[in-house]
C-alpha cells in the first residue's frame, strides 16, 4: 500500500527518514558517499573544507506574514551551509513554473530573493528557469542551492553531541508553521503572528568565535519540528536527549493555535532557529554571544544530552514525571479528540 | 472525541442556528456558531469544540475550584518540598 | 489561555497527588472514558505520578479507536468516486480500513479534504455544485449538535450535493457493556467531560446504582483529573458509589437543552457497532427520518459493505482493559504507529500507540542531571 508517494513523505518526520533510508539511499548506491544525515555536505577539496547543500520550497500560500517563498528559500539554505560551521559564500536560483503563472508575482518572489540576499550578503551566482504545462506544478516551485567554506578550525555536525552536553535553542518554536495555518483557506484564523524566516549564519560565526571546540552539533529544526531534530541527533550521535517542558520558550499564540488543533507545538516547523548541543564549560559565553544578536535574544538552555536510552527522546513534563518525544509519524493533521 | 477549548467572545452576530461570534483564544481568533448558548455575548467565556460553542464556562465555579485547591495546606507543601507556587498567568 | 493554564500549575498537582497517595489505601483500576483525557494523561506522565495500585484504564471514548471496520470501509468505496469530495476530520485519515486509508487513498488521487469544522464542509457544498460533498460525521455526543447542524444549514440553503456518513456512538451504553462483561476490571469511571456539557449526567445516575461504581464527571487539564481521580478513590474507599461533578465550570446537571434538542431532532438512537467490542443495542445514532435523504449510505449504496476484523488485533479486550497491549502478539512487530494494525495504534492516545509512544519495553529515565 505504502508504494506510492504520500503527503507525508514530505513532512520531515519518520516517513521523510524512510523514503531516504529505504528508497533513495539503497537506489543511489556507491555513487553516494552515504554516512549520517547532516544539513550539509562538507568536501575537503585541496585542503579547503567546503560546504554543499541544496533545499526546494513549495509553501502555499507563498506570501505569508513575515515572509514569503523566495526569503524563505534564501534563509532555509544559508542556514543549513552555516549549521555545518560554514560561512556561505553563494547560492544558485532555479525556478518550476507552472504555464499561466503571472509574472508580477515571479518579479515579486524574485525582488524578495534579491532583498535576502543582499541583506544576508550572499550573492546568487547562478541559477535556472524551467516551464511546465498548465496544471503541472503549483504555481512555481523554488529551489536553492548554497556552498561556502568551513570556520578555521570547527567541526559542528550530526555526529557530534556527547552525554553531558546542554541543548540550547537560540528563540521560540512554531511560529512558522503555525503562520502557514493561519493563512490556509477553511483551517485559517486571525491571529498577531508572523514568520519566523530569518538567516542565522552571523549568529552561528560569533557562537563558534566564542566556543569552537565547545559547540559540538548546530541543526536548524524546520519541517517536523524540534523533536524530529532532536530525535534525529539522538540516533545520530547515539546519545539520549532530556529536555524540560516549562523551559521550551512556546508563543502565547503559538500554544493557543495548537491547542485549538490539537497538535503538538515541537511537531510544528520553524523557519529561524536553531538548536544547539554545547560542552557544559562553553554553556554561559555561547548563551551570552546568542544574546548579542536579535536572532538569538531569546536564547536558552532547554535540557541535556545523556547517556541513558540512546535514540530516545525524553520530556520532563510541567507536572513532573517523563514522557516519550515522538518523531511526527507523516502529516501534522489537526485532531477533535 | 472532546477537544474542547475555552475562549472569550468579542463580538456577536446573526441569530437562531446561524448565531455567530468572534472568539478569542489566548491572542488567536476564529468564528465559531454560538446557536447552542443563545444567552451568551461579548465578554463571556465558552468552550468551542469542532467550530461550535458546547457550554458557557462557569466562571465562578472555575475560580472556587482553585481557591480550594490553593487553601489545601499552603504552608505545609512549600516548607516541607521546597516548592515554590507557580503564579498562574 | 485562560482556563486552561492555571489547570496545569504543578504546585496545585502536588498537592492532590500527596491527598491521593494519602487517601488511598488498596488497589483501584479506574477507566477515564474519553481519549482527550487519555492524551492529557499521556502527555503529562500523569499515570507515573499515582500511587503503584492505582491503575488507570484507558476507555473507549475516542472515535478512532471505536468506528468500525465497515464503516472505514463505506467512507474509503464513497471518497474513491470521482464526483466526491469526502471531507473529514483529521483524525480519521489515517485509521486504517480492510486494505487502504483515506490517507493512502488521497495519495492514488482521491480527493479527500480535512476539515477542522462541519461547517466548512457545507461551504464546500455551496462552492462545487457539480460536486458531491460528503462529510464522514463521527464522534460522541459532543460532537454530535455540531455534525446535526451542517445537516440543517444545508437544509435550510436547500443543499441537494451535501451527505453525511454518520458514524455517531454514545457513552453509557459502552460503560454498560463493559460492566457486563465478567473479566470487567473496572471499579470506576471518569466521565467524558464535554460529553456532559452537552448531555449532562442524569443517563449515568442509574449506571452508578445498578453496578456500584463510582462516576466522576471529569475535565482534560491535569488538574482536572488529579481531581476526579481523588473524588473517584475517597468514594471507592468508602464504598460510596455515586455520579459526582468535578468538571464544575462546565457541566450541569440536565447538559446543554438547546444542543440535545438539535440532536434529537436530526438524529434517532440506534443499534451501532463498536470495533473491537461488537454490536451494542441502542448505543448509536443515525438520520433521523425526516433528514434520511442526507444519508451518504443509502445516496452511495455502500450499505452492503462489510468486513473481517485482523484476527490478531485484540483492540477489544484492550478497550475493556482486560488486556494491555504488550499482551498482544503483533504489539511492536506486526502493528506499529508507523503500520498500525488496530484503531487503537492509529490514534496519537489509543491505548497501544500511547503504550509504543512510552516505549513501555525499553525506557529507562536517567536521573543523573549534569
Amino acid at each position: 500500500e505504502t508504494e506510492r508517494v504520500l503527503l507525508g513523505h514530505g513532512s520531515g518526520g519518520q516517513l521523510s527518514a524512510g523514503l531516504i533510508a529505504g528508497v533513495i539511499g539503497p537506489a543511489l548506491g556507491a555513487a553516494s558517499p552515504g554516512g549520517p544525515l547532516q544539513d550539509a555536505a562538507v568536501l575537503d577539496i585541496g585542503g579547503l573544507s567546503l560546504v554543499m547543500t541544496t533545499d526546494s520550497f513549495v509553501v502555499t500560500p507563498r506570501f505569508f506574514p513575515g515572509g514569503d517563498i523566495g526569503m524563505l528559500a534564501v534563509h532555509g539554505t544559508i542556514n543549513d551551509v552555516a549549521m555545518m560551521g560554514a560561512w556561505p559564500a553563494a547560492l544558485s536560483l532555479a525556478y518550476v513554473i507552472e504555464e499561466g503563472f503571472p509574472l508580477d508575482e515571479l518579479r515579486r518572489i524574485t525582488e524578495s530573493v534579491g532583498r535576502a540576499a543582499l541583506a544576508a550578503g550572499v550573492p546568487v551566482v547562478t541559477g535556472d528557469t524551467k516551464v511546465v504545462g498548465r496544471g503541472a506544478a503549483d504555481g512555481v516551485f523554488v529551489n536553492t542551492t548554497g556552498i561556502g567554506m568551513r570556520l578555521p578550525g570547527v567541526s559542528p555536525d550530526a555526529c557530534g553531541a556527547k552525554p553531558g552536553d546542554a541543548v540550547l535553542l537560540s528563540g521560540p518554536i512554531g511560529l512558522h508553521g503555525v503562520t502557514i495555518l493561519s493563512v490556509r483557506e477553511g483551517l485559517g484564523f486571525e491571529a498577531e503572528i508572523a514568520s519566523d524566516t530569518q538567516p542565522l549564519h552571523r549568529l552561528v560565526r560569533r557562537l563558534l568565535e566564542v566556543a569552537p571546540a565547545g559547540v559540538h552539533v548546530l541543526r536548524d529544526p524546520t519541517r517536523g519540528g524540534l523533536a524530529s531534530s532532536l530525535n534525529e541527533l539522538a540516533v545520530t550521535s547515539g546519545i539520549g536527549v532530556e529536555i524540560d517542558e516549562p523551559a521550551l520558550p512556546v508563543p502565547e499564540t503559538v500554544a493557543s493555535a495548537c491547542e485549538m488543533l490539537g497538535l503538538d507545538p515541537l511537531h510544528v516547523a520553524n523557519e529561524g532557529c536553531l538548536v544547539a548541543f554545547v560542552a557544559l564549560e562553553a554553556v554561559d559565553s555561547v548563551l551570552a554571544a546568542m544574546h548579542e544578536f536579535p536572532e538569538g535574544e531569546h536564547a536558552v538552555r532547554i535540557g541535556e544530552a545523556v547517556e541513558a536510552h540512546p535514540g530516545q527522546v525524553l520530556m520532563r513534563t510541567l507536572m513532573g514525571s517523563h514522557r516519550v518525544v515522538d518523531m511526527l509519524i507523516g502529516e501534522q493533521l489537526p485532531r477533535i479528540c | 472525541m472532546c477537544l474542547g477549548i475555552p475562549g472569550r467572545i468579542v463580538e456577536v452576530w446573526g441569530e437562531g442556528l446561524s448565531r455567530t461570534g468572534k472568539v478569542d483564544f489566548g491572542g488567536v481568533r476564529k468564528e465559531a456558531n454560538l446557536a447552542f448558548v443563545p444567552d451568551a455575548n461579548a465578554g463571556d467565556y465558552v468552550i468551542i469544540h469542532v467550530g461550535f460553542a458546547i457550554t458557557m464556562v462557569n466562571e465562578s465555579e472555575a475560580q472556587r475550584t482553585l481557591e480550594v485547591l490553593r487553601a489545601m495546606d499552603e504552608q505545609l507543601l512549600a516548607t516541607e518540598l521546597g516548592i515554590k507556587p507557580v503564579a498562574p498567568s | 489561555m485562560k482556563y486552561l493554564d492555571e489547570y496545569r500549575d504543578p504546585v496545585l498537582a502536588r498537592k492532590l497527588l500527596d491527598e491521593i497517595h494519602r487517601e488511598t489505601t488498596k488497589p483501584w483500576s479506574i477507566m477515564e472514558v474519553c481519549g482527550g483525557q487519555t492524551h492529557t494523561i499521556v502527555r503529562q506522565g500523569i499515570d507515573e505520578l499515582l500511587p503503584e495500585g492505582v491503575r488507570l484504564i484507558h476507555g473507549p471514548g475516542c472515535p478512532v479507536c471505536v468506528t468500525p471496520l465497515e464503516l472505514i470501509d463505506k467512507a474509503l468505496a464513497i471518497a474513491a468516486r470521482p464526483e466526491v469530495i469526502f471531507t473529514s476530520y483529521g483524525d480519521m485519515l489515517r485509521v486504517p480500513g480492510s486494505d487502504t486509508s483515506l490517507l493512502a487513498l488521497k495519495g492514488r488521487g482521491a480527493d479527500v479534504r480535512v476539515v477542522y469544522s462541519p461547517v466548512e464542509a457545507v461551504q464546500m457544498a455551496i462552492k462545487n455544485p457539480d460536486r458531491e460533498v460528503v462529510f464522514f460525521g463521527i464522534g460522541f455526543e459532543t460532537t454530535a449538535p455540531a455534525n446535526a447542524m451542517s445537516v440543517l444549514q444545508a437544509e435550510a440553503l436547500g443543499l441537494t450535493n451535501f451527505s453525511i456518513l454518520v458514524s455517531h456512538v454514545l457513552v453509557p451504553p459502552a460503560i454498560t457493556v463493559i460492566l457486563e462483561s465478567p473479566a470487567c476490571q473496572v471499579q470506576s469511571f471518569l466521565a467524558a467531560g464535554h460529553v456532559c456539557a452537552v448531555m449532562g449526567w442524569t443517563e449515568y445516575e442509574p449506571i452508578a446504582e445498578r453496578y456500584h461504581v463510582p462516576i466522576v464527571v471529569t475535565g482534560f487539564e491535569p488538574l482536572d483529573l488529579l481531581e476526579g481521580v481523588l473524588m473517584a478513590i475517597r468514594q471507592l474507599e468508602s464504598g460510596r458509589a455515586e455520579v459526582e461533578n468535578q468538571y464544575v465550570r462546565a457541566v450541569q446537571r440536565s447538559g446543554n437543552t438547546h444542543a440535545i434538542d438539535v440532536i434529537r431532532r436530526v438524529f434517532a438512537v440506534s443499534d451501532r457497532t463498536w470495533r473491537g467490542i461488537g454490536t451494542i443495542p441502542s448505543s448509536g445514532l443515525r438520520l433521523a427520518e425526516a433528514y434520511r435523504r442526507f444519508d451518504a449510505e443509502t445516496r452511495f449504496a455502500v450499505t452492503g459493505v462489510s468486513a473481517v476484523e485482523r484476527p490478531e488485533c485484540i483492540a477489544g479486550a484492550i478497550l475493556q482493559g482486560v488486556k494491555l497491549p504488550t499482551d498482544c502478539p503483533a504489539y511492536g512487530t506486526l502493528c506499529t504507529p508507523r503500520m498500525p494494525l488496530g484503531a487503537p495504534m492509529v490514534s496519537t492516545e489509543g491505548t497501544c500507540a500511547a503504550f509504543f509512544g512510552a516505549g513501555r519495553k525499553r525506557v529507562e529515565t536517567s536521573e543523573v542531571r549534569a
